[in-house]
Protein backbone atom coordinates (compact mmCIF):
# COMPACT_ATOMS: atom_id res chain seq x y z
CA UNK A 1 0.00 0.00 0.00
CA UNK A 2 1.28 3.45 -0.79
CA UNK A 3 1.08 5.14 2.54
CA UNK A 4 -0.01 8.46 3.61
CA UNK A 5 2.61 10.12 6.32
CA UNK A 6 -0.01 9.72 8.87
CA UNK A 7 0.02 5.51 7.90
CA UNK A 8 3.66 5.52 7.69
CA UNK A 9 4.10 6.78 11.58
CA UNK A 10 1.87 4.77 12.96
CA UNK A 11 3.17 1.79 11.19
CA UNK A 12 6.65 1.99 12.51
CA UNK A 13 4.98 1.93 16.24
CA UNK A 14 2.61 -1.19 15.31
CA UNK A 15 2.90 -5.28 14.89
CA UNK A 16 -0.81 -4.71 13.15
CA UNK A 17 -0.48 -4.27 9.75
CA UNK A 18 -2.52 -1.40 8.94
CA UNK A 19 -4.14 -1.62 5.78
CA UNK A 20 -7.04 1.10 5.56
CA UNK A 21 -7.91 4.39 7.15
CA UNK A 22 -10.32 3.88 10.03
CA UNK A 23 -8.28 0.92 11.08
CA UNK A 24 -8.22 1.19 15.27
CA UNK A 25 -4.32 0.06 15.97
CA UNK A 26 -2.75 0.03 19.41
CA UNK A 27 0.97 2.03 18.85
CA UNK A 28 4.13 2.11 21.09
CA UNK A 29 4.69 5.99 22.31
CA UNK A 30 8.44 7.73 21.62
CA UNK A 31 7.45 10.64 24.04
CA UNK A 32 4.03 11.17 26.60
CA UNK A 33 3.76 14.98 27.80
CA UNK A 34 1.73 16.79 30.49
CA UNK A 35 1.84 20.11 31.55
CA UNK A 36 0.85 21.70 34.91
CA UNK A 37 -2.67 22.20 34.33
CA UNK A 38 -3.53 18.46 32.79
CA UNK A 39 -0.48 16.14 34.37
CA UNK A 40 -2.40 16.78 37.94
CA UNK A 41 -5.46 14.90 36.43
CA UNK A 42 -3.22 12.44 35.10
CA UNK A 43 -1.42 11.98 38.03
CA UNK A 44 -4.59 11.64 39.71
CA UNK A 45 -5.70 8.50 37.22
CA UNK A 46 -2.58 7.08 37.62
CA UNK A 47 -2.91 6.54 41.27
CA UNK A 48 -6.25 5.46 40.85
CA UNK A 49 -4.69 2.81 38.29
CA UNK A 50 -2.48 1.85 41.27
CA UNK A 51 0.51 2.09 38.79
CA UNK A 52 3.66 2.17 40.83
CA UNK A 53 6.11 3.00 38.02
CA UNK A 54 6.10 5.09 34.54
CA UNK A 55 6.93 2.81 31.56
CA UNK A 56 9.99 4.57 31.10
CA UNK A 57 10.99 7.18 33.19
CA UNK A 58 13.49 8.76 30.31
CA UNK A 59 10.03 9.38 27.63
CA UNK A 60 7.90 11.19 29.73
CA UNK A 61 8.02 15.00 30.18
CA UNK A 62 6.64 16.98 32.43
CA UNK A 63 6.49 20.94 31.74
CA UNK A 64 4.70 23.44 34.71
CA UNK A 65 4.33 26.25 31.58
CA UNK A 66 0.90 27.70 31.66
CA UNK A 67 0.55 29.27 35.07
CA UNK A 68 4.03 29.31 35.87
CA UNK A 69 5.68 31.21 37.60
CA UNK A 70 2.97 30.44 39.55
CA UNK A 71 0.18 32.72 39.36
CA UNK A 72 -1.63 32.29 42.89
CA UNK A 73 -1.71 29.85 45.45
CA UNK A 74 -3.93 27.05 43.88
CA UNK A 75 -1.63 27.17 40.69
CA UNK A 76 1.47 26.65 43.52
CA UNK A 77 -0.32 24.11 44.79
CA UNK A 78 -1.01 22.16 41.24
CA UNK A 79 2.62 22.45 40.51
CA UNK A 80 3.77 21.29 43.73
CA UNK A 81 2.10 18.06 42.64
CA UNK A 82 3.48 17.72 39.71
CA UNK A 83 7.10 18.38 40.97
CA UNK A 84 6.54 15.68 43.67
CA UNK A 85 5.21 13.32 41.48
CA UNK A 86 8.20 13.78 38.77
CA UNK A 87 10.75 12.91 41.93
CA UNK A 88 9.14 10.31 43.01
CA UNK A 89 8.81 8.62 39.64
CA UNK A 90 12.47 10.12 39.19
CA UNK A 91 11.30 11.82 36.03
CA UNK A 92 14.09 12.61 33.53
CA UNK A 93 12.81 15.85 31.67
CA UNK A 94 10.72 17.51 34.59
CA UNK A 95 10.91 21.45 34.34
CA UNK A 96 9.95 24.03 35.63
CA UNK A 97 11.85 27.17 36.88
CA UNK A 98 15.04 28.86 34.62
CA UNK A 99 15.09 25.30 31.96
CA UNK A 100 10.76 25.89 31.44
CA UNK A 101 9.50 27.42 28.33
CA UNK A 102 6.59 26.67 26.40
CA UNK A 103 5.77 23.20 26.45
CA UNK A 104 5.87 22.87 22.43
CA UNK A 105 8.58 24.93 21.87
CA UNK A 106 11.38 23.95 24.05
CA UNK A 107 10.58 19.90 23.44
CA UNK A 108 12.39 19.98 19.82
CA UNK A 109 15.08 22.47 21.39
CA UNK A 110 15.96 20.09 23.85
CA UNK A 111 15.64 17.35 21.07
CA UNK A 112 13.58 15.36 22.83
CA UNK A 113 11.26 14.86 19.71
CA UNK A 114 11.92 14.09 16.34
CA UNK A 115 11.06 12.91 12.34
CA UNK A 116 9.12 9.50 13.03
CA UNK A 117 8.49 9.15 16.95
CA UNK A 118 4.91 8.96 17.99
CA UNK A 119 4.58 11.69 20.95
CA UNK A 120 1.12 12.12 22.51
CA UNK A 121 0.43 15.11 25.47
CA UNK A 122 -2.18 16.63 27.49
CA UNK A 123 -2.35 19.19 25.41
CA UNK A 124 -4.27 20.16 22.43
CA UNK A 125 -1.30 21.65 20.80
CA UNK A 126 1.03 18.49 21.05
CA UNK A 127 0.57 18.35 17.08
CA UNK A 128 3.30 20.85 16.86
CA UNK A 129 5.89 18.56 16.42
CA UNK A 130 4.20 17.40 13.09
CA UNK A 131 6.31 20.17 11.87
CA UNK A 132 9.56 17.75 12.59
CA UNK A 133 7.47 14.90 10.88
CA UNK A 134 6.47 13.07 13.88
CA UNK A 135 2.59 12.00 14.70
CA UNK A 136 1.93 13.86 17.39
CA UNK A 137 -1.47 14.51 18.91
CA UNK A 138 -3.39 15.62 21.83
CA UNK A 139 -4.98 13.57 24.29
CA UNK A 140 -6.93 14.05 27.60
CA UNK A 141 -5.30 13.51 31.03
CA UNK A 142 -6.26 9.98 31.31
CA UNK A 143 -5.15 8.91 27.93
CA UNK A 144 -1.94 9.99 28.80
CA UNK A 145 -1.73 9.18 32.38
CA UNK A 146 -2.49 4.96 30.02
CA UNK A 147 0.11 5.75 28.11
CA UNK A 148 3.03 6.49 30.69
CA UNK A 149 1.64 3.35 32.32
CA UNK A 150 1.66 1.30 29.72
CA UNK A 151 3.83 3.09 27.03
CA UNK A 152 1.00 2.31 24.50
CA UNK A 153 -2.37 3.64 23.19
CA UNK A 154 -4.90 3.55 20.51
CA UNK A 155 -5.42 5.23 17.09
CA UNK A 156 -7.80 4.91 14.60
CA UNK A 157 -5.78 5.55 11.44
CA UNK A 158 -6.97 8.97 10.56
CA UNK A 159 -8.09 10.15 6.73
CA UNK A 160 -5.47 12.38 5.27
CA UNK A 161 -6.47 16.17 3.45
CA UNK A 162 -3.13 16.74 1.71
CA UNK A 163 -2.68 20.51 1.00
CA UNK A 164 -0.26 21.73 -1.36
CA UNK A 165 1.07 25.48 -1.54
CA UNK A 166 3.01 26.33 -5.21
CA UNK A 167 3.97 29.62 -6.35
CA UNK A 168 6.02 32.20 -4.19
CA UNK A 169 5.19 33.31 -0.75
CA UNK A 170 5.39 37.55 -0.87
CA UNK A 171 7.37 39.62 1.64
CA UNK A 172 5.47 39.86 5.79
CA UNK A 173 3.52 36.20 4.44
CA UNK A 174 4.38 33.60 6.31
CA UNK A 175 3.72 30.03 8.39
CA UNK A 176 1.29 31.65 10.24
CA UNK A 177 -0.65 33.57 7.08
CA UNK A 178 -0.64 29.74 5.30
CA UNK A 179 -2.40 27.65 8.14
CA UNK A 180 -4.51 30.88 8.85
CA UNK A 181 -5.57 30.81 5.34
CA UNK A 182 -6.14 26.98 5.76
CA UNK A 183 -8.00 27.04 8.29
CA UNK A 184 -10.31 29.88 6.92
CA UNK A 185 -10.88 27.38 4.06
CA UNK A 186 -11.77 23.94 5.55
CA UNK A 187 -13.57 25.49 8.82
CA UNK A 188 -12.83 24.72 12.53
CA UNK A 189 -14.77 21.31 11.96
CA UNK A 190 -13.18 20.75 8.03
CA UNK A 191 -10.51 18.29 9.23
CA UNK A 192 -12.24 16.64 12.31
CA UNK A 193 -11.23 13.76 12.98
CA UNK A 194 -8.12 13.69 10.31
CA UNK A 195 -4.79 14.05 9.75
CA UNK A 196 -3.45 17.21 7.64
CA UNK A 197 -0.17 16.76 5.32
CA UNK A 198 0.97 19.86 3.85
CA UNK A 199 3.53 19.85 1.47
CA UNK A 200 4.44 21.96 -2.05
CA UNK A 201 7.56 24.02 -3.45
CA UNK A 202 6.64 26.90 -0.60
CA UNK A 203 6.74 23.61 2.30
CA UNK A 204 10.42 22.78 0.82
CA UNK A 205 11.39 26.44 1.47
CA UNK A 206 10.11 26.89 4.19
CA UNK A 207 11.84 27.17 8.05
CA UNK A 208 11.47 24.24 10.03
CA UNK A 209 10.51 26.54 13.00
CA UNK A 210 7.39 28.44 10.43
CA UNK A 211 6.43 24.63 9.92
CA UNK A 212 6.53 23.84 13.46
CA UNK A 213 4.02 26.84 13.47
CA UNK A 214 1.42 25.04 10.65
CA UNK A 215 1.21 22.46 12.56
CA UNK A 216 0.36 23.79 15.96
CA UNK A 217 -2.85 24.90 14.80
CA UNK A 218 -3.72 21.99 12.79
CA UNK A 219 -6.19 21.32 15.81
CA UNK A 220 -8.12 24.40 15.25
CA UNK A 221 -8.72 22.92 11.97
CA UNK A 222 -10.48 19.85 14.21
CA UNK A 223 -7.51 17.63 12.65
CA UNK A 224 -5.78 15.01 14.74
CA UNK A 225 -2.14 15.84 13.82
CA UNK A 226 -0.69 18.38 10.85
CA UNK A 227 2.42 16.77 8.97
CA UNK A 228 5.15 17.57 7.29
CA UNK A 229 7.69 15.59 5.80
CA UNK A 230 11.41 15.80 7.58
CA UNK A 231 13.63 16.55 4.92
CA UNK A 232 17.21 17.83 4.46
CA UNK A 233 16.28 21.23 6.76
CA UNK A 234 14.55 18.62 9.57
CA UNK A 235 17.60 17.04 9.90
CA UNK A 236 19.52 20.00 10.51
CA UNK A 237 17.59 21.29 13.02
CA UNK A 238 17.49 17.95 14.81
CA UNK A 239 21.32 17.50 14.68
CA UNK A 240 21.54 21.46 15.61
CA UNK A 241 19.56 20.39 18.42
CA UNK A 242 21.26 17.92 19.95
CA UNK A 243 19.98 14.57 18.21
CA UNK A 244 21.68 11.90 15.85
CA UNK A 245 20.30 9.05 13.73
CA UNK A 246 17.24 10.79 12.71
CA UNK A 247 16.36 9.76 8.69
CA UNK A 248 13.93 11.32 6.64
CA UNK A 249 10.45 10.34 6.37
CA UNK A 250 7.74 11.25 3.98
CA UNK A 251 4.62 10.03 2.44
CA UNK A 252 4.46 7.59 -0.78
CA UNK A 253 3.73 9.07 -3.93
CA UNK A 254 0.41 8.16 -5.21
CA UNK A 255 -0.80 8.15 -1.71
CA UNK A 256 -4.33 7.52 -1.19
CA UNK A 257 -6.16 10.67 0.29
CA UNK A 258 -9.57 11.78 1.43
CA UNK A 259 -9.18 15.01 0.21
CA UNK A 260 -6.63 17.32 -1.54
CA UNK A 261 -5.91 21.27 -1.78
CA UNK A 262 -3.57 23.49 -3.83
CA UNK A 263 -3.44 26.81 -3.04
CA UNK A 264 -1.04 29.32 -4.83
CA UNK A 265 0.25 32.12 -2.10
CA UNK A 266 1.86 34.46 -4.79
CA UNK A 267 -0.92 36.86 -3.96
CA UNK A 268 -1.31 36.36 -0.49
CA UNK A 269 -1.55 38.90 1.82
CA UNK A 270 -1.20 38.89 5.46
CA UNK A 271 -3.99 36.70 7.40
CA UNK A 272 -6.18 37.58 10.46
CA UNK A 273 -8.43 35.33 12.43
CA UNK A 274 -11.05 37.90 13.38
CA UNK A 275 -13.26 37.25 16.57
CA UNK A 276 -14.49 34.51 18.13
CA UNK A 277 -13.50 31.37 15.92
CA UNK A 278 -10.14 30.43 14.15
CA UNK A 279 -11.75 30.21 10.89
CA UNK A 280 -12.80 33.84 10.48
CA UNK A 281 -9.99 34.60 8.57
CA UNK A 282 -9.67 38.07 6.11
CA UNK A 283 -6.65 39.08 4.58
CA UNK A 284 -5.25 42.13 6.87
CA UNK A 285 -6.14 45.31 4.69
CA UNK A 286 -10.25 44.26 5.10
CA UNK A 287 -9.48 44.77 8.75
CA UNK A 288 -7.31 47.72 8.99
CA UNK A 289 -9.47 49.63 11.06
CA UNK A 290 -9.53 47.64 13.71
CA UNK A 291 -8.28 49.37 17.21
CA UNK A 292 -6.36 47.55 19.77
CA UNK A 293 -5.18 48.09 23.42
CA UNK A 294 -3.07 44.94 23.65
CA UNK A 295 -0.75 43.48 20.88
CA UNK A 296 0.77 39.73 22.25
CA UNK A 297 3.77 38.04 20.96
CA UNK A 298 4.88 34.98 21.50
CA UNK A 299 2.97 31.38 22.89
CA UNK A 300 3.70 27.53 21.05
CA UNK A 301 2.16 29.22 17.87
CA UNK A 302 4.59 32.12 17.58
CA UNK A 303 7.04 32.47 20.45
CA UNK A 304 10.34 31.02 18.96
CA UNK A 305 13.58 32.61 17.68
CA UNK A 306 12.91 33.58 14.22
CA UNK A 307 9.35 35.21 14.83
CA UNK A 308 10.75 37.32 17.56
CA UNK A 309 13.56 37.94 14.65
CA UNK A 310 10.37 38.50 12.24
CA UNK A 311 8.73 41.26 14.74
CA UNK A 312 11.90 42.51 16.07
CA UNK A 313 12.95 44.01 12.17
CA UNK A 314 9.46 45.78 12.10
CA UNK A 315 9.66 47.16 15.51
CA UNK A 316 13.39 48.82 15.23
CA UNK A 317 13.94 52.24 15.91
CA UNK A 318 10.17 52.88 16.09
CA UNK A 319 7.57 52.89 19.10
CA UNK A 320 4.97 51.42 20.69
CA UNK A 321 1.83 53.56 20.34
CA UNK A 322 0.40 55.28 23.10
CA UNK A 323 -2.56 53.45 25.30
CA UNK A 324 -1.30 50.09 23.55
CA UNK A 325 0.22 47.57 25.66
CA UNK A 326 2.77 45.39 23.73
CA UNK A 327 3.78 41.95 24.93
CA UNK A 328 6.14 40.21 24.02
CA UNK A 329 7.01 36.32 25.69
CA UNK A 330 10.24 34.78 24.36
CA UNK A 331 8.94 31.00 24.11
CA UNK A 332 11.16 29.24 25.56
CA UNK A 333 14.71 29.61 27.49
CA UNK A 334 16.83 29.56 24.08
CA UNK A 335 14.75 31.77 22.07
CA UNK A 336 15.19 34.23 25.48
CA UNK A 337 19.00 33.77 25.53
CA UNK A 338 19.08 34.27 21.53
CA UNK A 339 16.76 37.25 22.07
CA UNK A 340 19.00 39.12 24.08
CA UNK A 341 22.48 38.11 22.62
CA UNK A 342 21.41 39.44 19.49
CA UNK A 343 19.99 42.57 20.95
CA UNK A 344 16.54 42.06 20.26
CA UNK A 345 15.18 42.46 23.77
CA UNK A 346 17.02 46.19 23.79
CA UNK A 347 15.26 46.44 20.72
CA UNK A 348 11.43 45.75 21.85
CA UNK A 349 12.25 47.80 25.37
CA UNK A 350 13.27 50.53 23.35
CA UNK A 351 9.69 50.36 21.04
CA UNK A 352 8.15 50.69 24.76
CA UNK A 353 7.25 46.63 24.97
CA UNK A 354 6.71 44.52 28.13
CA UNK A 355 9.12 41.76 28.22
CA UNK A 356 7.69 38.59 30.17
CA UNK A 357 9.12 35.19 31.24
CA UNK A 358 8.58 32.26 29.00
CA UNK A 359 5.16 31.13 29.74
CA UNK A 360 2.00 30.30 28.07
CA UNK A 361 0.43 33.34 30.14
CA UNK A 362 -2.15 35.18 28.46
CA UNK A 363 -2.62 32.93 25.31
CA UNK A 364 -5.46 31.29 27.16
CA UNK A 365 -6.39 34.04 29.89
CA UNK A 366 -3.88 32.76 32.54
CA UNK A 367 -2.08 35.48 33.28
CA UNK A 368 0.64 38.27 32.18
CA UNK A 369 -2.14 39.96 29.95
CA UNK A 370 -5.52 39.87 30.67
CA UNK A 371 -8.55 41.79 29.23
CA UNK A 372 -11.00 43.50 30.69
CA UNK A 373 -14.59 43.82 29.07
CA UNK A 374 -14.53 45.78 25.95
CA UNK A 375 -10.66 45.58 25.23
CA UNK A 376 -9.15 43.98 22.23
CA UNK A 377 -6.03 42.29 21.54
CA UNK A 378 -3.94 40.88 18.34
CA UNK A 379 -2.13 38.12 19.34
CA UNK A 380 0.45 35.74 17.32
CA UNK A 381 -1.50 32.94 19.56
CA UNK A 382 -3.44 30.02 18.21
CA UNK A 383 -7.34 30.66 19.40
CA UNK A 384 -9.67 33.59 19.53
CA UNK A 385 -12.94 31.83 21.12
CA UNK A 386 -14.91 34.42 23.30
CA UNK A 387 -13.10 34.94 26.72
CA UNK A 388 -9.99 33.29 25.47
CA UNK A 389 -7.50 35.90 27.09
CA UNK A 390 -9.81 37.11 29.75
CA UNK A 391 -13.57 38.74 29.68
CA UNK A 392 -16.18 37.32 27.67
CA UNK A 393 -16.69 40.94 26.65
CA UNK A 394 -13.27 40.83 25.49
CA UNK A 395 -11.80 40.18 21.38
CA UNK A 396 -8.94 38.70 20.23
CA UNK A 397 -7.54 38.60 16.23
CA UNK A 398 -5.00 36.03 15.55
CA UNK A 399 -1.98 37.32 13.26
CA UNK A 400 1.57 36.58 12.65
CA UNK A 401 4.62 38.26 14.30
CA UNK A 402 5.00 41.30 11.48
CA UNK A 403 1.67 42.01 11.55
CA UNK A 404 1.31 41.88 15.68
CA UNK A 405 4.94 44.95 15.48
CA UNK A 406 3.46 46.37 12.73
CA UNK A 407 0.14 47.02 14.83
CA UNK A 408 1.66 47.76 18.29
CA UNK A 409 3.63 50.50 16.36
CA UNK A 410 0.40 52.42 14.90
CA UNK A 411 -2.50 50.92 17.54
CA UNK A 412 -4.49 49.66 14.60
CA UNK A 413 -4.06 45.94 12.62
CA UNK A 414 -1.69 47.17 10.27
CA UNK A 415 0.12 45.57 7.19
CA UNK A 416 3.44 45.53 7.80
CA UNK A 417 4.68 46.89 4.21
CA UNK A 418 2.43 49.68 5.07
CA UNK A 419 4.73 51.18 7.90
CA UNK B 1 -28.92 2.19 29.63
CA UNK B 2 -31.85 4.62 29.89
CA UNK B 3 -31.77 8.04 30.47
CA UNK B 4 -34.53 10.94 30.93
CA UNK B 5 -34.50 14.42 31.49
CA UNK B 6 -34.88 17.92 30.11
CA UNK B 7 -33.10 19.06 27.58
CA UNK B 8 -30.31 22.60 27.44
CA UNK B 9 -29.51 23.62 24.35
CA UNK B 10 -26.23 25.15 23.43
CA UNK B 11 -24.75 25.79 19.93
CA UNK B 12 -22.51 24.94 17.25
CA UNK B 13 -18.67 24.98 17.52
CA UNK B 14 -19.00 25.32 21.53
CA UNK B 15 -15.05 24.99 22.61
CA UNK B 16 -13.51 23.98 26.25
CA UNK B 17 -13.12 27.29 26.76
CA UNK B 18 -16.53 28.01 26.60
CA UNK B 19 -16.93 24.77 28.99
CA UNK B 20 -14.97 25.36 31.27
CA UNK B 21 -12.21 28.85 31.17
CA UNK B 22 -8.67 28.74 32.30
CA UNK B 23 -9.41 30.14 35.40
CA UNK B 24 -11.00 27.27 37.17
CA UNK B 25 -8.22 24.79 36.13
CA UNK B 26 -6.62 25.14 39.22
CA UNK B 27 -8.62 21.75 40.60
CA UNK B 28 -9.22 18.58 39.60
CA UNK B 29 -12.23 18.24 41.99
CA UNK B 30 -15.26 17.20 39.91
CA UNK B 31 -18.00 18.72 41.97
CA UNK B 32 -16.05 22.00 42.07
CA UNK B 33 -15.42 22.19 38.03
CA UNK B 34 -19.08 21.65 37.84
CA UNK B 35 -20.30 24.82 39.84
CA UNK B 36 -18.23 26.62 37.42
CA UNK B 37 -20.06 24.67 33.98
CA UNK B 38 -20.38 26.70 31.20
CA UNK B 39 -18.88 29.55 32.71
CA UNK B 40 -17.22 30.79 29.76
CA UNK B 41 -20.35 31.13 27.82
CA UNK B 42 -22.76 32.61 29.93
CA UNK B 43 -22.53 33.73 33.62
CA UNK B 44 -24.16 31.73 36.18
CA UNK B 45 -25.23 29.39 33.13
CA UNK B 46 -25.21 26.01 35.39
CA UNK B 47 -27.58 27.21 37.82
CA UNK B 48 -30.91 26.09 35.05
CA UNK B 49 -29.56 22.52 35.50
CA UNK B 50 -31.41 19.87 37.44
CA UNK B 51 -29.27 16.65 37.88
CA UNK B 52 -30.13 14.06 35.32
CA UNK B 53 -30.59 17.14 32.74
CA UNK B 54 -29.45 16.16 29.12
CA UNK B 55 -26.92 18.50 27.09
CA UNK B 56 -27.58 19.32 23.25
CA UNK B 57 -25.19 21.13 20.94
CA UNK B 58 -24.42 21.07 17.45
CA UNK B 59 -21.47 20.80 14.96
CA UNK B 60 -18.05 20.43 16.55
CA UNK B 61 -19.18 20.43 20.37
CA UNK B 62 -15.95 20.64 22.52
CA UNK B 63 -13.44 21.97 20.05
CA UNK B 64 -10.54 23.44 21.17
CA UNK B 65 -7.93 22.25 24.16
CA UNK B 66 -7.54 19.10 25.41
CA UNK B 67 -9.01 19.58 28.83
CA UNK B 68 -10.47 16.89 30.81
CA UNK B 69 -11.49 19.50 33.07
CA UNK B 70 -14.53 20.09 30.25
CA UNK B 71 -16.30 16.94 30.58
CA UNK B 72 -15.09 16.72 34.52
CA UNK B 73 -17.47 20.06 34.68
CA UNK B 74 -20.28 18.65 32.88
CA UNK B 75 -20.68 15.25 35.25
CA UNK B 76 -20.00 17.68 37.91
CA UNK B 77 -23.13 19.99 36.71
CA UNK B 78 -24.97 16.95 36.98
CA UNK B 79 -25.91 16.02 33.07
CA UNK B 80 -24.53 12.55 32.42
CA UNK B 81 -25.40 12.44 29.00
CA UNK B 82 -24.85 14.60 25.89
CA UNK B 83 -26.27 14.87 22.41
CA UNK B 84 -24.62 16.61 19.83
CA UNK B 85 -24.59 17.02 15.95
CA UNK B 86 -20.75 15.99 15.77
CA UNK B 87 -17.76 16.09 18.51
CA UNK B 88 -14.24 17.11 18.67
CA UNK B 89 -11.61 14.11 19.01
CA UNK B 90 -9.83 14.99 22.04
CA UNK B 91 -12.96 16.03 23.70
CA UNK B 92 -15.25 12.35 22.27
CA UNK B 93 -11.67 10.05 24.25
CA UNK B 94 -11.99 12.08 27.52
CA UNK B 95 -16.12 11.67 27.51
CA UNK B 96 -15.89 8.14 27.44
CA UNK B 97 -12.90 7.46 29.73
CA UNK B 98 -14.54 9.61 32.02
CA UNK B 99 -17.52 8.23 32.07
CA UNK B 100 -19.79 10.68 30.20
CA UNK B 101 -21.68 9.36 27.48
CA UNK B 102 -21.85 11.16 24.05
CA UNK B 103 -24.54 10.29 21.10
CA UNK B 104 -24.05 11.58 17.62
CA UNK B 105 -27.18 12.55 16.33
CA UNK B 106 -26.07 14.62 12.77
CA UNK B 107 -28.53 16.48 11.16
CA UNK B 108 -31.38 15.32 13.54
CA UNK B 109 -30.82 17.52 16.17
CA UNK B 110 -32.69 19.82 14.87
CA UNK B 111 -35.53 17.82 16.32
CA UNK B 112 -34.68 18.71 19.46
CA UNK B 113 -35.46 22.14 21.53
CA UNK B 114 -34.37 23.68 24.52
CA UNK B 115 -36.10 22.04 27.28
CA UNK B 116 -38.02 19.21 25.72
CA UNK B 117 -38.69 16.10 28.06
CA UNK B 118 -36.22 13.32 26.50
CA UNK B 119 -36.36 9.44 27.10
CA UNK B 120 -33.21 8.03 25.19
CA UNK B 121 -32.98 3.97 25.45
CA UNK B 122 -29.40 3.21 24.36
CA UNK B 123 -29.11 -0.36 23.51
CA UNK B 124 -32.35 0.18 21.17
CA UNK B 125 -31.08 3.48 19.31
CA UNK B 126 -33.60 5.40 20.26
CA UNK B 127 -34.67 8.57 21.67
CA UNK B 128 -38.31 9.72 22.28
CA UNK B 129 -38.82 13.24 22.27
CA UNK B 130 -41.86 13.52 25.05
CA UNK B 131 -42.44 16.85 24.53
CA UNK B 132 -42.75 16.44 20.70
CA UNK B 133 -44.11 13.13 20.35
CA UNK B 134 -41.38 11.97 17.95
CA UNK B 135 -39.08 9.10 17.90
CA UNK B 136 -35.19 10.00 17.01
CA UNK B 137 -32.53 6.87 16.19
CA UNK B 138 -29.36 7.79 16.74
CA UNK B 139 -25.46 6.42 15.08
CA UNK B 140 -24.60 3.23 17.60
CA UNK B 141 -21.99 4.23 19.92
CA UNK B 142 -18.87 2.68 18.60
CA UNK B 143 -18.11 -0.83 20.87
CA UNK B 144 -14.60 -0.34 21.81
CA UNK B 145 -16.03 3.18 23.50
CA UNK B 146 -19.15 1.16 25.14
CA UNK B 147 -16.42 -1.21 26.38
CA UNK B 148 -14.54 1.38 27.63
CA UNK B 149 -17.28 3.03 28.99
CA UNK B 150 -19.05 -0.27 30.81
CA UNK B 151 -15.83 -1.26 31.93
CA UNK B 152 -15.47 1.57 34.24
CA UNK B 153 -13.78 3.77 32.15
CA UNK B 154 -9.76 4.02 31.10
CA UNK B 155 -8.73 3.91 34.79
CA UNK B 156 -10.59 0.52 35.49
CA UNK B 157 -9.25 -0.32 32.04
CA UNK B 158 -5.24 0.14 33.05
CA UNK B 159 -5.89 -0.93 36.03
CA UNK B 160 -7.01 -4.30 35.01
CA UNK B 161 -3.86 -4.84 32.16
CA UNK B 162 -1.10 -3.27 34.85
CA UNK B 163 -2.60 -6.57 37.34
CA UNK B 164 -2.48 -9.03 34.83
Amino acid sequence: MRQTLAQKILQRHTDQPITADGQIVQCRVSLVLANDITAPLAIKSIRGMGVKKVFDKDKVALVCDHFTPNKDIDSAEQVKVVRDFAREMDITHYYEGGNVGVEHAILPEYGLVGPGDIIVGADSHTCTYGGLGAFATGLGSTDVAAAMALGETWFKVPETIRVNFTGKLPEHVGGKDLILFTIGQTGVAGALYKALEFGGEVIDDLSVEARMTMANMAIEAGGKAGLFAADGKTLEYCRAHGRDGDEPIAADPGAAYWKEMTFDVSSFSPQIACPHLPDNVKPVEEVSDVRVDQVVLGSCTNGRISDLREAAAIIKGRKVAKGVRFIVIPASPGAYSMALDEGLLRIFLDAGAIISPPTCGPCLGGHMGILAGGERCLATTNRNFKGRMGSLKSEVYLAGPAVAAATAVTGFITHPGKL
Amino acid sequence: MTFKGKTHVVGDHIDTDAIIPARFLVTADTAELGKNCFEGLEEGWVKRVTPGDILVAGENFGCGSSREHAPLAIIGAGMPVVLAKSYARIFYRNAFNMGLLLLELGDDIARIKDGDELEIDVAAGKIANLTSGETIGFNPVPKFMMDMLSGGGLVEYVKRKVAQ
